[in-house]
C-alpha cells in the first residue's frame, strides 16, 4: 500500500510541479495584475498540494507521523505569507510572493529529508525573516531619501566586508562568516543588497564616465576584499552585477566589453595565483581522474543527479548525503536525485520566472533609481542561481554559493527574502507612478493647475530635476530620442 | 516634461538584452544537465565511487544472467542467514565471458551491471516482496552466448592457454568467448588473493579482448588487402619463386620450418602462407598508403565496443626500413593484436566489408519476462569495399582448399580462413597457433578466431579446434 502511494506520488509531484512552472510563465500573458488572479490562486493550490504530497511521502517512508506537526507549521507560515502579503500590500506583485513561497517550501521539504535539525533551524530563521520582510515594502515605498544615501551604502558595505576579513572565522579556507553571541552572520550576503543600492544611487546621480570610474573603484574594493577572504563566488557576483548595472545605466556596450575583458583577465590571474581556483577548474574539466583530490564533490553531485532519472528515486530513496555540503551548495543535486530531473528543471524555470518578473518591474518603473534597484537585485539573484546550479552540474566550475531560498543557510535565505520584499516595495512605487501619470494627464488639460497630493509630489520632482542633474537628464533624453527615432524607422 | 519616460526608453533595450542573455544561458544549462545525466547514467552508476550501487544491491536481489537459449549462467540466491550468494552453474566454462561481481566486476557482470542492479519488477510484486520482507528481484540479462559452442570451444582448447572467440557475422553477436587459464567464479572469494598475486599466468586476463599477441601469418590478410588495394587490376599476376627464404642485404626471412614453396602466384603464396613471398610484397608496399589502410582497419585505434579490451598496435612509418617491413608483412616484429580485433576484421571480410559492433547482451527482462531493453545489431563501419572483401574471401577459401587449413576441406559445409604460427621468442622455435575464419564460405554465418599459446603451427593445432566448433554449430557429429 505504502509502495503504491510513494511510487504514484513521484509522478503526481512532478506533474503538479510542471503545472506550477507553466503557470509561473502563463502569468506574463496578461499585462494587468488583476487579470492574473486566477493563475495566482491556482499556483497557491499547487504549492500546497506539492508540499502536502512530499510530506505524506516523508511520513510513509520514515513511518514517523510526527513530521506532520512540522508540516503543519510550515504550511501555516507559507500560507500566511502568501495571504498576508496580498492583504497588506494589495498592489504588490503576487507572482514574486508565490514563487518565493514555492521555493521556500521545496527547501523545507528537502531539508527535512536531509536533516530534521537543520530544517527546523532554517524554518525558524525563515519565519523571523518573513516577519521582518513584510514591513520592508512599506519602507522602500515611503522612504524617498533611500536614493541619496549612495556613499553611506558604499561605506557600510566595505565596512561589513572588512569586519569579516579581519575578525571573521575561516571555514574551509574561506573567511565568510562572523559570529556575534553565537549567531553566525555571513555579511557578504547582506552586502549584496546594499551594493545594489549603492550602484543604483551612484548611477542615478550620473552615468558619466567619471561616475562610472568612481563606482568602479568602490566596486573594486568590495571585490578585492572578497577575493582576499577567498569568497570567490560572492566576488564573482559583485563583479557581474557591477558590470551589468553600468551597462544598463549607460546603455553603452563598450562597458560590457570592457567588463568581459577585465573579467577574463581577472579570472586568468586568479587561476594563476590561487591554487584553490586551479583545483576547481581542473575538477570541472575532468573530475573523473581527480575524484580523490578536487573532484569528489562534483562527481558525487553528478552521481546523484543522474541516478534519479526523470521522476526521481523518491524522498528517502536515494543517498544525497554522500555529497559533501549537500544542504547548502548541492541542494539542487539532492532535489534532482529524489524528486526527479523534471522537478529540478521546473525549479529552474520558477527561478527564471522570478528573474523575468524582476526585469519586467524594472522596465515598467519610470524612476531610474528604482529601475536600477529592480534590475540589480534581479541580476544578483539569477546569477547566484546560475553559479550554484551550473557549478553543481559541471556546467561551469564550482564556486560554492547557495541556491537562494532553497539551500540551508540563514544569512542567504534572509537576504533573499529581503531582496524579494524590496522588489515588492518597488511594485508599489510603480503603482504610485501610474496613478501620478494618470493624475498628470488630467492636470495638463488645466493650464497651471495645482492641487492635491499627486501634483504636490510632482512639483517636488521637478525641483529635484533642476538641482544639478540637468546634464545627465539631457544626455539620457537625447539617447532616448535617438532610440525612438530608430524604432520609428523600423516601423516605417 | 516627464524625464522618467526617457529613462525608461533608455534602459529598455539593455535590460531586455540582459534578460534574453540569462534566459538563453539557463536554457542551455538545462539542456546540458538533462543530457549529461541521461547519456552518462550507466557509466556514473558503474563508477566505483558511486555509493548508489550498494544502495541498489541492498534493495534488489542481483539479476540472473542467461545464455541465448535460456540456460542460467549466473544467479543470486539468498541463503538462510540472509546473505546473498552468486552462483555460476557452469563454473570455469564462462569464467571470462560472464565474469564475476565481487572484487570489482568483469565480463557480462560488469557490462550488464546497471541492469542487474535495477528492478523493473511490477509494483504488485514489489508490494508482496515488501510484505514478505524480501528484496525485489532485479532485471535479468539475456546474453548472446551459446552454451554448446562455448562448451565445445572450452573442451577443444583443453589445458592449453589461449583464446577463442566465436561470433555471428551478420550481427556481431558474440556466441562463445573462451580464455584460458580460467578460474571458478563460484570460488572467487577464496582464490582472489592468489589470482591477484600470480603475475605469471594472467588468469584474470580475458585473452580474447585483452590479450596482445603477434598476429603471425594471420596478418597476411592485412598485407594482402594492402597489396590488392595498390594493385587492384593485376594483383593476380604476382609471381614469386620461393626457395625457403627471402633476403634483403643481411636481413633474411625464412618460411615456416624452412620449407620452400617453389613457383607461386598471389593466391598460392597466401594459401601456403609463404613468408618469403609476403616479405617480398611487404618491401614493395607504399608505406603511406599502408598506414591509411591500417588506420582504416582500426590498428592503433579504439575499437567500437564497450567491453574492456587492449588496443592493437603496429608501427608503419614512411621511414620504416625494409627489414622492418619484411617483419611487419608477415605479422612478426613489434606488432600486437587482440583476438577480438582479428575477429572483427574476419567478420568484415565475411560480411562484404562492413563490420558489426560486437555485443554480448541481447536483451534485459524484468522478473515477469517483460522486455525492458532490447539490444540490436549495429554497423560499426566499413573496413573495406565489397570487392576487396570478395577478393580476400576467395584467397581465404584457397587456404582451406589447397593450403594450410586443409583439415577443413571436404566437409558438409565450406569454410574459409587463414592460419598463423606466430613466433613469440627470439631464442626458441616455438610458436602460437592461430586460425581465423568463417563458414559457410559462400554465405558466412559464423566466424571463429583461435589462438593457442605455444602449441605450434596453426594448421596443425588451431584448425582442428575450428573444425570442432564449426561441426558443433552446423550440427555435424
Amino acid at each position: 500500500m505504502e509502495l503504491y502511494i510513494t511510487e504514484l506520488s513521484k509522478y503526481v509531484i512532478n506533474l503538479l510541479m510542471a503545472f506550477y512552472a507553466y503557470e509561473s510563465f502563463a502569468v506574463f500573458r496578461y499585462r494587468e495584475e488583476s487579470r492574473r488572479n486566477g493563475i495566482y490562486t491556482r499556483q497557491n493550490m499547487l504549492m500546497l498540494s506539492i508540499h502536502f504530497s512530499c510530506f505524506m511521502v516523508i511520513c510513509f517512508e520514515t513511518g514517523d507521523i510526527s513530521y506532520l506537526f512540522f508540516y503543519a507549521f510550515q504550511q501555516m507560515v507559507l500560507f500566511a505569507t502568501a495571504v498576508l502579503f496580498h492583504m497588506v500590500y494589495p498592489r504588490a506583485n503576487r507572482l514574486i510572493i508565490n514563487n518565493m513561497c514555492m521555493l521556500l517550501s521545496i527547501g523545507f521539504v528537502i531539508l527535512t529529508r536531509l536533516s530534521y535539525e537543520k530544517a527546523v533551524k532554517q524554518f525558524v530563521i525563515v519565519s523571523v525573516s518573513i516577519a521582518m520582510a513584510i514591513i520592508i515594502p512599506f519602507f522602500v515605498h515611503k522612504l524617498k531619501f533611500l536614493k541619496f544615501l549612495t556613499w553611506i551604502y558604499a561605506a557600510a558595505g566595505i565596512a561589513a566586508l572588512s569586519v569579516v576579513l579581519f575578525l571573521g572565522r575561516a571555514t574551509y579556507g574561506s573567511k565568510i562568516s562572523y559570529s556575534i553571541k553565537g549567531v553566525t552572520f555571513q555579511p557578504s550576503e547582506f552586502v549584496k543588497i546594499i551594493f545594489v543600492f549603492f550602484l543604483a544611487g551612484a548611477l542615478y546621480e550620473s552615468a558619466s564616465f567619471f561616475q562610472v570610474a568612481v563606482t568602479a573603484a568602490v566596486a573594486g574594493i568590495h571585490v578585492v576584499i572578497l577575493v582576499v577572504s577567498k569568497d570567490l563566488g560572492s566576488a564573482l557576483i559583485f563583479f557581474t552585477v557591477y558590470v551589468l548595472m553600468v551597462f544598463v545605466a549607460t546603455g553603452n556596450r563598450l562597458y560590457l566589453l570592457a567588463g568581459a575583458g577585465g573579467g577574463a583577465v581577472a579570472a586568468f590571474l586568479a587561476y594563476k595565483l590561487f591554487s584553490h581556483v586551479q583545483v576547481r577548474v581542473q575538477a570541472w574539466r575532468d573530475p573523473w581522474s581527480k575524484i580523490d583530490s578536487g573532484g569528489y564533490q562534483i562527481t558525487q553531485s553528478l552521481f546523484a543527479i543522474s541516478s534519479g532519472g526523470w521522476f526521481g528515486l523518491g524522498l528517502f530513496e536515494g543517498t544525497p548525503q554522500s555529497i559533501p555540503f549537500v544542504e547548502a551548495d548541492f541542494i539542487f543535486s539532492a532535489i534532482a536525485e529524489e524528486l526527479g530531473i523534471i522537478f529540478a528543471m521546473c525549479l529552474i524555470l520558477v527561478c527564471i520566472s522570478c528573474f523575468v518578473m524582476f526585469m519586467d518591474i524594472s522596465l515598467k518603473l519610470n524612476d531610474r533609481f528604482y529601475q536600477l534597484i529592480a534590475f540589480g537585485l534581479g541580476v544578483t539573484y539569477i546569477f547566484q542561481v546560475f553559479l550554484t546550479i551550473g557549478g553543481g552540474t559541471k556546467f561551469i566550475p564550482l564556486t560554492g554559493v547557495t541556491l537562494p531560498l532553497v539551500s540551508y543557510g540563514g544569512s542567504s535565505v534572509m537576504t533573499t527574502l529581503i531582496m524579494f520584499a524590496v522588489v515588492e516595495g518597488l511594485c508599489m512605487v510603480r503603482a504610485d507612478e501610474e496613478q501620478e501619470s494618470r493624475g498628470k494627464g488630467t492636470e495638463r488639460k488645466r493650464p497651471e493647475g495645482k492641487g492635491g497630493m499627486g501634483s504636490a509630489k510632482n512639483a517636488d520632482d521637478v525641483e529635484e530635476e533642476q538641482d544639478g542633474r540637468k546634464g545627465k537628464r539631457r544626455n539620457s533624453e537625447t539617447a532616448g530620442e535617438k532610440r525612438k527615432g530608430r524604432k520609428d524607422r523600423e516601423n516605417g | 516634461m516627464d524625464p522618467g519616460r526617457n529613462n525608461k526608453n533608455g534602459i529598455g533595450a539593455p535590460v531586455m538584452a540582459v534578460t534574453y542573455l540569462f534566459v538563453a544561458v539557463f536554457l542551455g544549462m538545462m539542456f546540458f544537465v538533462c543530457r549529461y545525466a541521461v547519456v552518462n547514467r550507466q557509466d556514473l552508476l558503474n563508477n566505483s565511487y558511486n555509493g548508489r550501487q550498494q544502495l541498489l544491491s541492498s534493495k534488489n536481489r542481483r539479476g540472473t544472467i542467461y545464455a541465448r537459449n535460456g540456460e542460467v549462467l549466473a544467479k543470486s540466491d539468498t541463503g538462510e542467514n540472509g546473505k546473498e550468494t552468486r552462483e555460476y552453474p557452469y563454473g570455469n566454462m564462462f569464467a571470462h565471458a560472464v565474469g564475476y561481481a565481487t572484487h570489482g566486476r568483469a565480463g557480462v557482470e560488469a557490462l550488464g551491471n546497471y541492469y542487474l542492479l535495477q528492478s523493473n519488477a511490477p509494483l504488485s510484486e514489489k508490494v508482496s516482496m515488501d510484505a514478505a520482507g524480501a528484496k525485489y528481484i532485479a532485471d535479468s540479462v539475456y546474453t548472446t552466448l551459446d552454451v554448446k559452442l562455448q562448451e565445445t570451444a572450452s573442451k577443444a582448447m583443453g589445458v592449453y592457454r589461449g583464446a577463442i572467440l566465436v561470433s555471428e557475422v551478420s550481427t556481431g553477436k558474440v556466441l562463445a568467448m573462451v580464455s584460458k587459464p580460467d578460474f571458478d567464479p563460484n570460488k572467487i572469494e577464496d582464490i582472489w588473493d592468489s589470482l591477484v598475486a600470480d603475475n605469471e599466468s594472467g588468469t584474470l586476463l580475458n585473452r580474447t579482448t585483452q590479450g596482445m599477441y603477434p598476429p603471425g601469418s594471420t596478418f597476411k590478410i592485412v598485407t594482402a588487402l594492402e597489396y590488392i588495394r595498390e594493385n587492384p587490376e593485376n594483383y593476380r599476376d604476382y609471381r614469386f619463386q620461393c626457395s625457403g627464404s627471402y633476403s634483403d642485404g643481411t636481413d633474411r626471412i625464412n618460411c615456416y620450418h624452412g620449407q620452400s614453396h617453389g613457383d607461386e602466384d598471389f593466391a598460392r603464396a597466401f594459401a601456403k602462407s609463404c613468408n618469403a613471398a609476403f616479405a617480398d610484397i611487404g618491401v614493395g608496399l607504399d608505406k603511406r598508403k599502408f598506414e591509411d589502410t591500417l588506420e582504416g582497419l582500426l590498428f592503433n585505434r579504439e575499437l567500437p565496443v564497450n567491453i574492456v579490451y587492449s588496443k592493437s598496435h603496429i608501427e608503419v612509418k614512411p621511414e620504416s626500413s625494409n627489414a622492418e617491413m619484411m617483419q611487419i608483412a608477415i605479422g612478426q616484429g613489434t606488432t600486437g593484436m587482440s583476438p577480438l580485433h582479428l575477429n572483427m576484421i574476419t567478420n568484415a571480410i565475411a560480411n562484404g566489408g562492413q563490420v558489426m559492433k560486437p555485443y554480448l547482451i541481447d536483451r534485459v527482462e524484468n522478473s515477469i519476462g517483460t522486455v525492458i531493453k532490447q539490444f540490436t545489431a549495429s554497423a560499426a563501419g566499413d573496413l573495406m569495399t565489397p570487392e576487396e572483401a570478395e577478393a580476400l574471401k576467395e584467397i581465404m577459401r584457397g587456404v582451406v582448399e589447397e593450403g594450410t587449413a586443409s583439415r577443413l576441406k571436404g566437409l558438409s559445409y565450406t569454410a574459409a580462413g587463414k592460419t598463423g604460427s606466430a613466433e613469440y621468442s627470439n631464442v626458441k622455435e616455438e610458436s602460437h597457433a592461430w586460425f581465423t575464419g568463417f563458414a559457410p564460405a559462400s554465405e558466412p554465418e559464423i566466424s571463429v578466431t583461435i589462438i593457442i599459446e605455444g602449441a605450434g603451427s596453426g594448421g596443425e593445432f588451431a584448425v582442428p579446434i575450428a573444425k570442432r566448433i564449426f561441426d558443433a554449430y552446423f550440427g555435424v557429429s
